[in-house]
């Protein structure tokens, strides 16, 4: 088996839904310059498999984005190789910033100061978001 | 301070209030001559305009007051690449309300979010236009008499036209419980705006393919422009194009004090010959929206009839 040892100070993002490990780093994580971990596939008793990702020298992480991708996600904070916080994410109820208004008419694509808040209007099989600026419905699927 | 973005920002209340002033300051312009006297309106229009632009300039002009703006976008700091936000807060300085329009959905309110004078939507894109809303109902007062408890019919585009979605919430907000929807499929009233309609304000929607279905019913018929380049294609535009056209014969069976508006600018939705007929009031309309404009900027900038104490 694959082992990957644990870390001293940073998070673990667990039960992330194989194959959603990938999106999830590609969305918050690309640009890190702290060392990344991702593991995908991982045995789980829970979801048969399931990613996870390590992030060492962080405890910086978007909840409401990882909500957005993936609201099963468990968030373990380890300070000196001590657990001592653990979060779980949910789908938001609004979300500022880390999204895109989907309507190409929308100010927020022009002018850095509309940075919209997206307000959760229906979450039945997929989530759409009001923008607060042109009141368009985005449908988020990651 | 208040900003006017949308007309929701307005209780029912308000907007009574504004209709009856606006009434009354048609009918005594005298009255209300100097209410704005020093008073500075700039007019920031980033893309053009006829009547939106110069009725606001001619209201604020009505109340004794003076106008500053642009309304070509080319010629200001926006061309070189300036914040929406940077604009707004530097109009403080010079004015003391601003009316914008902007292609942009949501510009006003960024504008609003900065900005340290009321801030009056005059459309963006094609989102929303409170003061069209307002003209909408001040008009319907003056000639119906109360702005509830018609059968309203519209006809046209009713999936882009901004002015027809503002009116129809407002009225179902006034307890409006039928409308009578006339258009072609491609342009019918969009499907959030329809179930919106229905779950919040239990209004019923007739969906009808002809004029002269609902023509003997209505009270108010509110025509918009249908535009060329929403069909698909010129043969689908030309074979409908005259079925949502109003003419002298189609308007024959209609009651006597039915009502036609328009928003215009009318291209060829609308005869020629309806003009004369007294049932068409789209040009009365135009002309109340210069009151129904002073009254909001009284009410806006707190004079007049809206000063405080």
């Amino acid at each position: 088996m694959l082992e990957v040892k644990g870390i001293e100070n940073g998070i673990v993002l667990d039960h992330i839904s194989a194959g959603n490990g990938l999106k999830i780093f590609n969305e918050l994580f690309s640009e890190t310059e702290c060392p990344v971990v991702l593991l995908m596939n991982v045995k789980s008793k829970v979801l048969g498999r399931k990613d996870i990702i390590k992030i060492e020298d962080t405890f910086d992480v978007n909840m409401d984005l990882l909500g957005l991708i993936d609201k099963n996600i468990t968030v373990n904070i380890i300070k000196d190789g001590v657990l001592i916080e653990k979060k779980f994410a949910s789908v938001p109820a609004t979300i500022k910033g880390g999204i895109k208004c989907q309507n190409p008419r929308c100010i927020s694509h022009t002018d850095d100061y509309a940075v919209p808040t997206f307000t959760l209007v229906k979450a039945n099989g997929k989530l759409e978001y009001e923008c607060s600026y042109c009141e368009e419905i985005s449908i988020y699927r990651f | 301070m208040r900003h006017l973005i949308e007309p929701e920002d307005l209780d029912l209340e308000e907007i009574k209030q504004l209709v009856n002033v606006g009434i009354d300051m048609f009918e005594n312009p005298k009255d209300y001559a100097k209410v704005c006297e020093g008073k500075i309106l700039a007019s920031l229009f980033f893309e053009p305009s006829t009547r939106t632009k110069f009725s606001f300039d001619s209201a604020m002009y009505r109340l004794g007051g003076n106008v500053i703006g642009f309304s070509d976008a080319e010629t200001t700091s926006a061309k070189k690449g300036e914040s929406l936000a940077d604009t707004i807060r530097v109009m403080g300085y010079y004015a003391d309300i601003v009316v914008m329009r902007h292609p942009k959905e949501g510009a006003p309110k960024l504008a609003s979010q900065y900005s340290s004078v009321p801030i009056i939507n005059g459309g963006d894109g094609g989102h929303q236009h409170p003061t069209q809303t307002l003209t909408d109902l001040i008009t319907i007062q003056k000639y119906k008499g109360r702005i509830d408890g018609h059968n309203v019919a519209f006809c046209g585009d009713l999936k882009y036209g901004r002015t027809v979605h503002s009116l129809i919430r407002t009225l179902a907000r006034f307890g409006s419980k039928k409308f009578y929807l006339v258009s072609p499929e491609e342009l019918q009233l969009p499907d959030s705006l329809k179930r919106q309609l229905i779950e919040r304000y239990g209004v019923e929607l007739v969906e009808v393919h002809f004029i002269e279905e609902v023509i003997e019913e209505i009270d108010i018929l509110y025509m918009t422009r249908i535009q060329k380049e929403r069909f698909f294609n010129e043969a689908d535009y030309l074979k409908l194009k005259d079925s949502f056209k109003l003419t002298r014969d189609k308007l024959k069976p209609a009651k006597p004090d039915m009502i036609v508006m328009h928003p215009l600018p009318r291209v060829n939705e609308i005869g020629y010959d309806v003009d004369e007929d007294p049932r068409a009031i789209y040009f009365e309309q135009s002309q109340l929206g210069v009151y129904i404009r002073m009254a909001l900027i009284s009410k806006l900038l707190e004079v007049g009839p809206y000063a405080r104490g």
